[in-house]
């Protein structure tokens, strides 16, 4: 032990005046008033602590716990959900053996601070808690927004958020499947990292998180515990930032994905072989909320020995290995005679597992460090007797004038050569550019199961390679809708999410979301939540499909000024048999292009009103959940009759980006001819919702009318799919005559934006200095625990005489042919 | 039936795709275990790719002393085919079965696409099922893949029919002469950077030329038992 002093509670109770640091931890006067009433003395340093971290906005979703209650009580009963909200994450039964558990969670503010940890730590987050679920993780996905594409920031929070997000994917060995990339300035000093994963298990294997059994062992396995992230979710998550963010850094944890995946393979074991009673991933808040949920779940309680938990460093106070959020960490409940089992299988692969307690049917959590008392409280009132807040809503003040300002309004082009430029040009920005360069540094064909992934609607993953059974998920929000109608934005993005899922043939079947917003303390924030929450719960309830867990993340504005509204939303859909999914690109020469549901003057809120115009006003689409269901109903029987050969939706840029990206996919030419009924401007970038392109094999024309007519799905017929190579024209009326685009012109446009900006990504690009000579010396890292042996020691030293760059190479070889 | 072994390593991450792949081309499949220096009778060998021990010294310089890289360094050496795909092929630069090193792509990114490469040599136990300049579509995937050796190394590999494919239609990772593949003098042991694996099924992958690998080595393995 060192000299420091432990505030233990026998030091609690004699010293119940010593004033406390709760302001700075971020607790209220009234709220620091409560844990004294409940504890009957002052908290210890370390209890204080555990409050401060389990009742932040975070882990206790104090502000928006009174909206979410909506997704509850709307929802409509589903004989498929085996876990909701409440759980780590919500479980679907696909069929009478298989389920899948998935969910989408933030990790905005230390991406901000830490780009590359931040994000990294947010994929092994939503890992974990797929895990805990007792699943295997089998995919990633990423909706990430950033400040405006062209800001010096963003050059420095991009690149490091892709290469965390596919640092730690990649090393997991889980594709990423898709996803969003988003510009807008309102994210310039609060990027938005959301995460999603998803995972497979036995109908059976459903693991519960509750700490059952008095005199059963509490085991901590997987990294040791360090001073990274402490106070992670109370300070980065709960506050907004100001100038002093910088000096936030140690607060970021730090991941280790290899670690992580060797606790995969530990978790996986232990529940095959039912070893384990209750189980819990470290995420925020770590030991603390792990400890104190796992008790008050079972109402139990715990006797726990805290100088047990493996250090990293050894000076750790009690307080800081309560806080700490270090990576890739869970606790066990298990059964005394099931420990050394459970500590074998730990041992196979290499992970610390150790016993630091047990559980006791007092009620209470003690914690001991060194044999004094450091804690000793009713789990209870950490992990569900939180403050609850029914916080003033205001619809902000400006949101009249920003709906009378409408994008209708504004002058828009009529000649064909001016449509073109328009096509062209909304092609290159930065939110409908090829987003390859992000993607390419993603793996997504790990495991082997990818169906389909970025930049299709939906990511497919087979589960069953016998039947070809599989999942769709799309994740999406249009957040500038939202910004201009919460209510009917957070709609949109269902809509959008559930009509990706619905294109490919999947049965739509589930949703999570993950609700960005800014400070809960300004009333007109929290008016536009509580109005996405609505829309949300009531969209779900139209639809039919419940939401099954998701996240709250709050706090996102710099200074007063918060983001655009953000609900995030992903869909999960089922499909029978992943052969029959329908993939975005047209593909056969000949094929009928037909536009399913109906085009409106719609241009509030469009990327043209923003390219065009820089403006945001109005009010957005309309939904009509009922259009929506009926096209997914027509898709899934496309689907399984093969009667539409590809389908693409439309949204962000219309009809006119839907036409770019189906040509460019495989390469093939179009020619469509716009309605004559329509303004052609209007087909071609108005954002209705409820449409999709599809291409229609010729010879099915009498079977495609008849679906059509029985799902009362208005269709206009709109041109061809032309020869591979060949241009897209499109034949319009009156001043908008027509216009031709080839290939070349396309890709320039689409391909080009974000390279330019991010930097090639290219081998000769960043052309390495050539290099004469460079020795090599090789050294191995102690692996005791891995490789099964001692210190490994090598000596050998490689002297590569000459490494040369490829372009040099190029060179020589061509000289010598 | 030809039984082909597929090693896990802590960190391997393509294993089970290395493994379907085989089955696909009608191996039996024997899963190898990185710390069991027993390889259980296989025939071939498959190093899979991944991040074995995380990576974090040089790609594959901690997998080199796995207890089973021993025995397949031996069995290698009497002319057992082995393949070490991606984090197999470093494993294999490491363990000094195959020449050369595998460094930081040059643009410093993850790369992640679908690959040409044009097939040079199809006198190895794994490429035997390819005609020499066939251009076959096979996934990329790697941060670590900028193939790397001194000149005299190079022109070694080239004059000995060393280099066994090539990318074609643009080098993702700035790899020396565009080298995806090689092999050792004897053509038993291939390293390829690109994954085979995954090019094995019209659902789930770009191709199936990927299957040609896997086909070759079950023809090498009849040959020579019929030869014996």
């Amino acid at each position: 032990m060192n000299d420091i002093t432990i505030d233990s509670v026998k030091n609690a109770e004699a010293t119940p005046d010593e004033l406390q640091p709760y302001l700075e931890l971020g607790l209220k006067d009234d709220e620091y008033q409560r844990i004294r009433q409940i504890l009957g003395r002052r908290p210890t340093q370390s209890e204080l602590a555990m409050y401060s971290i389990m009742w932040s906005e975070h882990c206790s979703y104090k502000s928006s716990k009174v909206h979410l209650r909506q997704f509850g009580e709307k929802a409509p009963p589903s004989d498929r959900m085996l876990a909701g909200i409440g759980e780590n994450a919500g479980v679907i039964q696909i069929n009478e053996k298989i389920a899948v558990t998935f969910k989408v969670e933030s990790h905005n503010h230390p991406s901000f601070v830490e780009p590359y940890q931040g994000a990294a730590t947010g994929v092994g987050g939503i890992v974990r808690d797929i895990l805990a679920m007792g699943a295997r993780p089998i995919l990633v996905m990423d909706s990430l927004r950033f400040g405006a594409a062209d800001h010096p920031d963003t050059q420095r929070v991009l690149p490091g958020v892709v290469a965390g997000v596919g640092g730690y994917g990649n090393c997991l060995g889980l594709p990423n499947v898709g996803g969003e990339v988003f510009f807008d300035e309102c994210y310039q000093g609060n990027p938005l990292v959301n995460a999603l994963s998803l995972g497979v298990l036995p109908v059976d294997g459903l693991q519960r998180k509750e700490a059952d059994g008095p005199g059963n062992i509490v085991v901590l396995m997987g990294a040791k515990t360090g001073r990274d992230g402490i106070g992670g979710v109370s300070v980065l998550a709960s506050a907004t930032f100001d100038d002093e963010s910088q000096q936030r850094r140690p607060s970021v944890q730090v991941g280790d994905p290899f670690m992580e995946k060797l606790l995969i393979e530990s978790c996986l074991e232990l529940y095959a072989a039912k070893l384990i009673v209750g189980v819990q991933d470290l995420g925020g808040a770590g030991l603390t909320c792990a400890l104190t949920e796992t008790a008050a779940s079972a109402g139990t309680g715990m006797d726990i020995q805290l100088e047990k938990v493996h250090l990293r460093e050894a000076s750790m106070e009690p307080h800081e290995i309560l806080a700490s959020e270090s990576q890739e960490r869970m606790l066990f409940i298990v059964e005394p005679g099931k420990l050394d089992a459970v500590l074998g299988i730990a041992q196979l692969w290499g992970v610390i597992a150790t016993p630091i307690g047990v559980v006791t049917d007092t009620g209470r959590v003690r914690i001991t460090f060194h044999g004094e008392t450091v804690v000793d409280v009713p789990p209870g009132s950490l992990a569900d007797d939180g403050p609850v807040y029914a916080r003033p809503l205001r619809e902000p003040a400006d949101l009249i004038l920003l709906q009378a300002d409408r994008a209708e309004t504004l002058p828009r082009p009529h000649h064909d050569f001016q449509l073109k430029d328009t096509l062209l040009k909304l092609a290159a920005s930065p939110n409908l550019c090829d987003r390859s360069w992000v993607t390419e540094q993603y793996d997504r064909y790990v495991l082997g199961n990818t169906v389909l992934a970025q930049p299709e609607d939906s990511g497919i993953v087979r589960l069953d390679e016998e039947t070809g059974l599989g999942v769709a998920l799309s994740l999406d929000c249009n957040s500038r809708f939202a910004r201009l109608d919460p209510y009917e934005g957070a709609k949109l993005a269902l809509a959008e999410a559930y009509r990706n899922v619905a294109v490919t043939g999947a049965e739509p079947v589930a949703v999570t979301d993950c609700l960005n917003f800014g400070s809960p303390e300004d009333p007109s924030v929290m008016w536009q939540f509580a109005e996405a929450v609505r829309g949300i719960a009531d969209g779900c309830q139209e639809l039919g499909i419940p939401v099954t867990g998701g996240n709250v993340s709050f706090y996102n504005q710099t200074g007063a000024v918060a983001i655009h509204p953000t609900p995030v939303v992903g869909v999960l859909g089922v499909l029978e048999n992943t052969a029959q999914r329908i993939p975005m690109g047209f593909s056969h020469t000949g094929d009928v292009l037909v536009l399913l549901g109906e085009t409106s003057l719609e241009l509030s809120g469009s990327e043209w009103a923003w390219v065009a115009h820089q403006h945001l006003g109005g009010r957005p689409p309309k939904v009509d959940f009922a259009r929506e269901q009926a096209i997914a109903s027509f898709m899934q029987r496309a689907a399984e009759t093969g009667l539409v050969r590809s389908a693409h939706d439309l949204s962000d840029g219309g009809l006119g980006q839907t036409l770019v990206e189906s040509v460019l996919r495989k390469g093939m030419g179009a020619t469509v001819t716009l309605p004559v009924d329509i303004e052609p401007f209007v087909s071609l970038f108005s954002e209705s919702a409820g449409r999709v392109l599809i291409a229609v094999p010729v010879g099915h024309r009498q079977a495609f009318e008849s679906l059509l007519a029985e799902h009362e799905l208005p269709a206009t017929i709109l041109g061809q799919v032309d020869d591979e190579g060949a241009d897209l024209t499109v034949i319009g009326h009156g001043e908008a005559g027509r216009f031709t685009v080839t290939q070349r012109e396309l890709r320039d446009a689409f391909s080009g934006t974000l390279p330019r900006i991010f930097g090639a990504n290219e081998p000769g690009a960043a052309t390495a200095p050539a290099v004469e000579s460079v020795t090599l010396i090789e050294t191995v890292a102690v692996a005791e625990t891995l490789t099964g042996e001692q210190v490994v020691e090598v000596t050998e030293t490689v002297v590569v005489e000459t490494l040369e760059p490829s372009a040099e190479d190029a060179e020589e070889r061509r000289t010598e042919g | 039936m030809s039984k082909i072994g597929v090693v896990t390593f802590p960190g391997s991450l393509d294993d089970g795709d290395a493994a379907r792949a085989a089955r696909i081309s009608g191996a039996e499949v024997v899963r190898l275990w990185h710390a069991d220096p027993d390889l259980h009778g296989v025939d071939a060998v498959v190093l899979p790719g991944g991040f074995s021990y995380g990576d974090y010294l040089r790609c594959g310089a901690i997998a080199r002393f796995a207890p089973v890289m021993e025995t397949i360094a031996d069995a290698a050496r009497g002319g057992m085919p082995v393949l070490g795909i991606c984090n197999g092929f470093q494993i294999l630069c490491e363990a000094h079965l195959l020449p050369g090193a595998l460094t930081r792509n040059q643009h410093l990114h993850f790369r992640n696409r679908d690959q040409w490469l044009r097939v040079e040599n199809s006198s190895t136990a794994w490429t035997n099922h390819f005609t020499e300049g066939q251009e076959i579509l096979i996934p990329v995937k790697n941060g670590e893949g900028c193939y790397v050796a001194d000149r005299r190394t190079l022109d070694e590999l080239e004059a000995g029919g060393q280099i066994v494919a090539r990318y074609i239609r643009g080098n993702p990772n700035g790899s020396s002469r565009d080298i995806a593949a090689i092999r050792n003098e004897a053509g038993n042991v291939l390293g390829i950077m690109p994954h085979p694996e995954h090019a094995v099924e019209a659902l789930t992958g770009p191709s199936l030329d990927g299957l040609g690998f896997f086909s070759s080595v079950l023809k090498h393995l009849a040959d020579a038992k019929a030869a014996a």
